[in-house]
């Protein structure tokens, strides 16, 4: 097993023991790991329920672990990029053990926020990754098809067709995808002038989920913190603790709806505050659907031909009732 | 609409419609095209994929409307060219993929990952042959989509 130089720190250690974190002495209901096997007809959700975080670090080291294969491994030195000052290399290849941010090499970071909340204080941690949105603006608005959403609900970028270009974190509303330059289809095509690498994210460990198996980062937690299943159970669930509990959600209904839930007893706008943004550091912020609009335009572009039909119809039986007119009139 | 002011307008719909598909690769701002005044909206993937929809319609309506009135009217007394029927086709099959697009982006829609990316690199390589072939057509003149001169878009109406 490669050893992460972790932000695990000794203060993080204790709190895998269950000492000092306020959040771990919460009462808490575990919900037990319902069966990861792919429903026919119903997307894969995950449940984080972040009162149980102790931010121990295993998630992160479970997922390095399990897809350490697909990360990216370039051979230096890249091919020149023009214009230089735009095309810009990003390359994580020397620091693949930075773990407190999402890196080609880290798809998955424990965030914390320490907040005071009802005169309460609480340290609250929050793994974070790709939320596997329902209807994804980085599938969607992937100009080359290099992302897709599976029919069980997990969002991947395919590694041997993505081009780099980086349109996927641009209209992610969290920029979750991370880019390797120095690697992938670009360094056939034209390097020089189109593509920079590829994008890395979490893909749900969709080889273990077809296997039958669980995400690294569910099976792996000490705590139980995910539960991952069809999304109207785990939704269920969600909601079952929330209000049990009095309890706020996020996810459910961020982009439109994601198919990542976190429940947590301190709500979200006061832990967005409180959490380190910036790249590669998402923040919790409420979030509108992104493809709303386009929804809107879809109808018009369903109506058009029928209208341009229609149209075109009158317009016939206009010229052929005045040229009827003029014989009429001869 | 006389039928030389709805060509010119086809024409503005038309390269609209290939500049705001160029945008959706990641390509203006890389080389500065964005940076020019006025053109920084080039860089905004959601508004130029919004403006890219609805041309989309009106492009939709206005072929249908000369394919409705070709069909009844005049498919007797004019003979597309063959550069025409090359465009004709590439515009149907554009057409075709980009509706394919536009459902695969709606939400409880899913389609394989594979058709996915079929639907997206065909609509992409046919967009670029009917920039191809409307260029080729430009240059050796014959920009008509008829032939011995009667256009259906330049044409007097009759
Ligand atoms: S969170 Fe971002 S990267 Fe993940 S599916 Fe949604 S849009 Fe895509
Ligand atoms: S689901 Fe798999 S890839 Fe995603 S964060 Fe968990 S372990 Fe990593
Ligand atoms: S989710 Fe589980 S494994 Fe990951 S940091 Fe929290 S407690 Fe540890």
């Amino acid at each position: 097993m490669k050893l992460k130089k972790t932000g695990i720190s000794r203060r993080n250690f204790l709190k895998g023991l269950g000492v000092g974190s306020a959040a771990a002495l919460l009462p808490s209901v575990a919900p037990s790991v319902v069966s990861a096997a792919t429903s026919d007809s119903e997307e894969l959700m995950t449940l984080l329920d972040i009162s149980k975080c102790t931010g121990c670090g295993e998630c992160v080291q479970g997922c390095s672990d399990v897809n350490e294969t697909k990360y990216p491994d370039p051979i230096k030195p890249y091919p020149e990029m023009y214009p230089a000052s735009r095309a810009k290399p990003e390359d994580w290849t020397d620091k693949r053990d930075v773990d407190d941010r999402l890196t080609p090499y880290n798809w998955l970071y424990i965030q914390t926020a320490e907040v005071e909340y009802n005169g309460e204080s609480y340290e609250i941690n929050i793994p974070r990754r790709c939320l596997h949105c329902q209807n994804p603006p980085c599938a969607n608005l992937c100009p080359w098809g290099a992302a897709a959403k599976q029919k069980n609900g997990i969002v991947r970028i395919f590694e041997n067709v993505c081009l780099g270009g980086a349109k996927c974190r641009a209209v992610c509303p969290w920029h979750i995808p991370q880019r390797q330059t120095g690697v992938g289809l670009y360094l056939r095509l034209l390097p020089k002038f189109a593509g920079n690498g590829v994008m890395y994210k979490c893909d749900r460990c969709y080889n273990r989920i077809n296997e039958g198996k669980l995400p690294a980062c569910v099976e792996v937690c000490p705590e139980s913190v995910q539960t991952i299943g069809p999304r109207s159970e785990i939704l269920a669930k969600a909601h079952e603790l929330v209000k049990k509990n009095g309890w706020f959600i996020y996810g459910e209904d961020e982009n439109g709806g994601t198919n990542t839930v976190y429940v947590s007893p301190v709500p979200f706008d006061i832990l967005n505050g409180a959490v380190e943004k910036g790249a590669g550091k998402p923040g919790l912020q409420a979030v509108a659907d992104s493809m709303a609009d386009e929804e809107k335009l879809a109808t018009a572009i369903a109506i058009a031909p029928f209208a341009g039909i229609a149209a075109g119809i009158i317009k016939v039986g206009r010229y052929l009732s005045s040229s009827k007119k003029e014989n009429d009139n001869e | 609409m006389s039928n030389i002011y709805f060509a010119r307008f086809f024409k503005i719909i038309v390269f609209f419609m290939a500049l705001t598909g160029v945008a959706q690769m990641p390509i203006f701002k890389r080389y500065y095209i964005s940076d020019l005044p006025g053109l920084g909206w080039l860089a905004d993937f959601y508004l130029t994929n919004k403006i890219h929809y609805a041309l989309a319609a009106v492009l939709i309506f206005m072929v249908m409307y000369l394919a409705t009135e070709y069909i009844l009217t005049k498919r007797n007394s004019m003979k597309l060219s063959r550069c025409g029927v090359v465009r004709a086709a590439l515009f149907a099959l554009i057409i075709f993929t980009g509706v394919f697009r536009v459902i695969k982006n709606l939400p409880y829609v899913t389609m394989d990952p594979f058709t996915v990316m079929m639907i997206d690199w065909t609509h992409l390589v046919f967009a670029m042959l009917l920039g191809i072939v409307a260029l080729m057509a430009l240059i050796r003149g014959k920009s008509s989509y008829f032939e011995e001169g009667g256009n259906i878009l330049k044409g007097k109406s009759y």
